[in-house]
This record gives C-alpha cells, sequence and structure tokens, in this order.
C-alpha cells in the first residue's frame, strides 16, 4: 500500500509543479463526487482549474421532460419504475416525490428487469419504465426491451429519456464561452462506447481526452496524462481506465443499443436542442414507446427563476458562484437539479467543500 | 448515476444470470452483455447488468508512470 500511496504524491507532486494555466472539465457525475469526495480540486495549485460538465443524466433532463413523466403518472392505472435518482428532480408544479405522495403509483428499482416483474404480477396495469441515463444505461434498458417483447409484455413500456454523451462534448469543445483545454472523459460511459468517439473529438478539436477511473489514484494519473499532452502539444485520446475499458467498448451492449434505439435530437437542461443526442425506441419496439403508447405532448420549457444550474452544467461559473447556491438552494431544499441529485456539481460542493471555500 | 461496482462471479446460472460477490454480499445479475465471463472474474456491474469484464492483470498494474515522475524530485 505505501508503495501506491508514495506513486499518488508522486503524481501530486508532478501536478502541482505545473506551471501552465490549464481548464480541465469531466464529464461524469461519479468523477464529480469522486473528485470532491477525495479534495483533489483544493490540492490543485490556482493554475490548474477542474470544472464539472453536463455528466449527470438527472441534472441534464429538461424541466419539461419531467413535467411530460408527471404527466404520465396522473394517468389511471399507470405503474411508473424509475432509478430513484429521479424522484426529487424538481418539474415546474411537481415531481415524482410529490406526486407518490398525492396517491400516484412510483415505484424505484435498480434493474430495469426489476420492471419486467412487476409487469408480470401485475396485468391489469400499465408498467411503464422511466429510462434515463447515458450509454452506460442505454444497453440495460434495450435488453429489458427485448425481453419484454419476446415475453409478449403487452403492458410493459419506456419513457426515454436516454442520451448520449459525445454530441454534448462536440458542443461543449465549439462553444467559444468554454474553454477547456482537455477532457477527463467517463469512465463507464466509455466502457461501452470505447475510445474511437474521443479520438474524432481530439483530432477535430486540438485537445486531449483520458479515459478516466474512479479512484483517487486513477484522477490523479488521468490529470497527468492530460497535463503531459498539453505540454506536449499533443491532442490524443488515451484510457488511463484500462483495467475496465477496452479501445472498442463493449460490442455486445453497443449492438443492443444499435437494435433498439435509434438517434434523434434531445433538449439538454443549460446546452438546448442538440441533434442526434437523444435515443428513441426504433420502429420495431414503437408499441412499447410510452410517449406515444400514452399520448404524452412535448411539454414547454418554462425557466426556473434564478436558477443558474444551465451555467453551471456547462462549466461557465462554479456552483458557489450561483446566487441561490447555499442560500436558497441546499440539499434539503433544492431549487435546481444540479442540487437535487446526489452526484450534482452543486450537491458535491455543498457537501465537501468547506464552508470558507463555497464562496 | 453510471456507478459501477466490481463483483465477482461465482456462478453461471440459466438465462444469462450470474450469482455474484460484491464486498460479501451475494446477489444474482444478467450477464447478456459479457456472454464470454467466466467463474471467478471479475465484472462491473451496473443497473443489475455485468458490463465489462475487469482485466486483473492490469488493476495490479499500477505505477505506469513511476520512473518519468522521478524526474520531478
Amino acid at each position: 500500500m505505501s508503495e501506491i500511496s508514495d506513486y499518488q504524491q508522486q503524481l501530486l507532486h508532478a501536478i502541482q509543479t505545473e506551471k501552465a494555466s490549464v481548464t480541465l472539465m469531466e464529464v461524469c457525475g461519479t468523477h464529480t463526487m469522486a473528485i470532491a469526495k477525495s479534495g483533489i480540486r483544493e490540492l490543485l495549485p490556482p493554475n490548474i482549474k477542474l470544472l464539472s460538465g453536463p455528466g449527470c443524466p438527472v441534472c441534464v433532463t429538461s424541466q419539461g421532460d419531467i413535467d411530460a413523466v408527471i404527466e404520465l403518472v396522473r394517468q389511471k392505472d399507470i405503474i411508473l419504475v424509475t432509478f430513484g435518482d429521479m424522484m426529487r428532480v424538481p418539474g415546474t408544479y411537481s415531481s415524482l416525490q410529490e406526486e407518490r405522495s398525492q396517491g400516484a403509483d412510483i415505484r424505484i428499482a435498480y434493474s430495469p428487469l426489476d420492471a419486467l416483474r412487476v409487469a408480470r404480477e401485475n396485468a391489469d396495469k400499465e408498467i411503464v419504465f422511466l429510462g434515463i441515463g447515458f450509454e452506460t444505461t442505454a444497453p440495460a434498458i434495450a435488453v429489458t426491451l427485448e425481453q419484454a417483447r419476446s415475453e409478449g409484455l403487452g403492458n410493459f413500456s419506456v419513457f426515454s429519456l436516454h442520451k448520449v454523451v459525445p454530441p454534448a462534448l462536440e458542443l461543449i469543445f465549439s462553444d467559444p464561452d468554454i474553454n477547456v483545454d482537455g477532457l477527463i472523459c467517463p469512465g463507464h460511459v466509455s466502457v461501452v462506447i470505447g475510445v474511437e468517439p474521443y479520438e474524432i473529438l481530439a483530432q477535430k478539436h486540438r485537445k486531449p481526452c483520458v479515459i478516466t477511473g474512479f479512484e483517487t489514484l486513477d484522477i490523479l494519473e488521468g490529470i497527468y496524462m492530460l497535463l503531459k499532452q498539453i505540454k506536449q502539444g499533443d491532442a490524443q485520446a488515451e484510457i488511463q481506465y484500462r483495467r475496465v475499458v477496452k479501445r472498442e467498448g463493449n460490442l455486445v451492449a453497443r449492438q443492443s443499443i444499435e437494435k433498439v434505439f435509434k438517434p434523434v435530437a434531445a433538449r439538454w437542461r443549460g446546452l438546448g436542442v442538440i441533434p442526434d443526442s437523444g435515443l428513441a425506441l426504433r420502429e420495431e419496439f414503437e408499441h412499447m414507446d410510452a410517449r406515444l403508447k400514452f399520448n404524452i405532448p412535448e411539454m414547454e420549457e418554462i425557466p426556473i427563476k434564478g436558477c443558474a444550474c444551465g451555467e453551471v452544467l456547462t462549466g461557465k461559473i462554479s456552483p458557489p458562484e450561483c446566487l441561490l447556491f447555499g442560500r436558497a438552494c441546499t440539499p434539503l431544499k433544492p431549487v435546481g437539479p444540479c442540487m437535487v441529485s446526489h452526484e450534482g456539481s452543486c450537491a458535491a460542493y455543498y457537501r465537501y467543500t468547506p464552508a470558507k471555500g463555497r464562496g | 448515476m453510471c456507478l459501477g461496482v466490481p463483483a465477482k462471479v461465482i456462478e453461471l446460472m440459466a438465462n444469462e444470470v450470474a450469482r455474484v460477490d460484491v464486498n460479501g454480499n451475494q446477489t444474482e445479475i444478467s450477464v447478456r452483455l459479457t456472454p464470454e465471463v467466466k467463474i471467478n472474474e471479475y465484472v462491473l456491474v451496473h443497473a443489475g447488468f455485468a458490463m465489462e469484464i475487469i482485466d486483473e492483470s492490469i488493476a495490479l498494474e499500477t505505477m505506469k508512470y513511476l520512473e518519468e515522475l522521478l524526474q520531478y524530485e
């Protein structure tokens, strides 16, 4: 163990001796949490900035999409099955948690396959799984849909809010107001998509990208690899998290996504509508598309007054720079999704940054 | 949300289901996305699915940059 902690110290020392001004961004809620928890940000010299980008699927879900799901659970005989993360996210007038307290049947599951069990046990009800998440989660939903189809479960459908990461990264790199020198790429999204999408981005925008793991050592090594590339004028896509991420990703998982979903334009909180960044069900699975099955219209986007989640999600401001942060918006009484989600940047800052550093 | 936990495969069962050990707790997961997995291998689990087999040899090989880091001393 001491060898590893020595190595960690040496990585940190190398990073701390870096003189150039560098801004790095991570785009994964698990990185946001790991960086906040480990205190890495506080250990970096002032010339190295670490930003959090749009890496939390809960946070980037648009207000209108949450309102649409709430519209759905108000219909008769619906059981909504969801990952727990979505319960407290506020829509314009309500949240799933509030709807549940009003009598809606909303159940929390760890695996989407659990929703199939609910469907088998409740033949007289309509079971809708709220599909949310990036490429890491989409294959699990795809397999679940295939399974439902092969079992002929007529009372099961999915409300897909799935999004894919590369189009959002393209937008971040193209935005002249966002100055990022290198990207700490999401480890578990990359387990599925592999290194190729980042190679395209790195080449096009001349910015290094490193797929990084989640231990403190991984993150320090990832930062070191990015700084080294920047210093040498390189712009490669590399894998630090090699024990899990293969160059080609997980082909079975990629094929599952491809088979069930098709890319569509999707609205991201803070980033607007991004072409080909959402996943909708293909025609062969359309009868299990809850939006179509229950005729849920697109909802209007009504911004939350004073909430700067959009700017936080694009790294334009850090959480303490939002006027509501820590005052009107706290984890106990959150206003925006970045404070609601356990992995949101604001929640991570609030929880782990000493009060004096919160601004 | 994209949280993944390592788990050791202890039994391969019917319908592409495996019994795994996560820090001493046993649970069942789907191995449909990692069809080549074998008993005693470690997998990364997300939302009830094994997403990838963890390469133990690489996991044990740390300190890749040790030599070049020494120049910062």
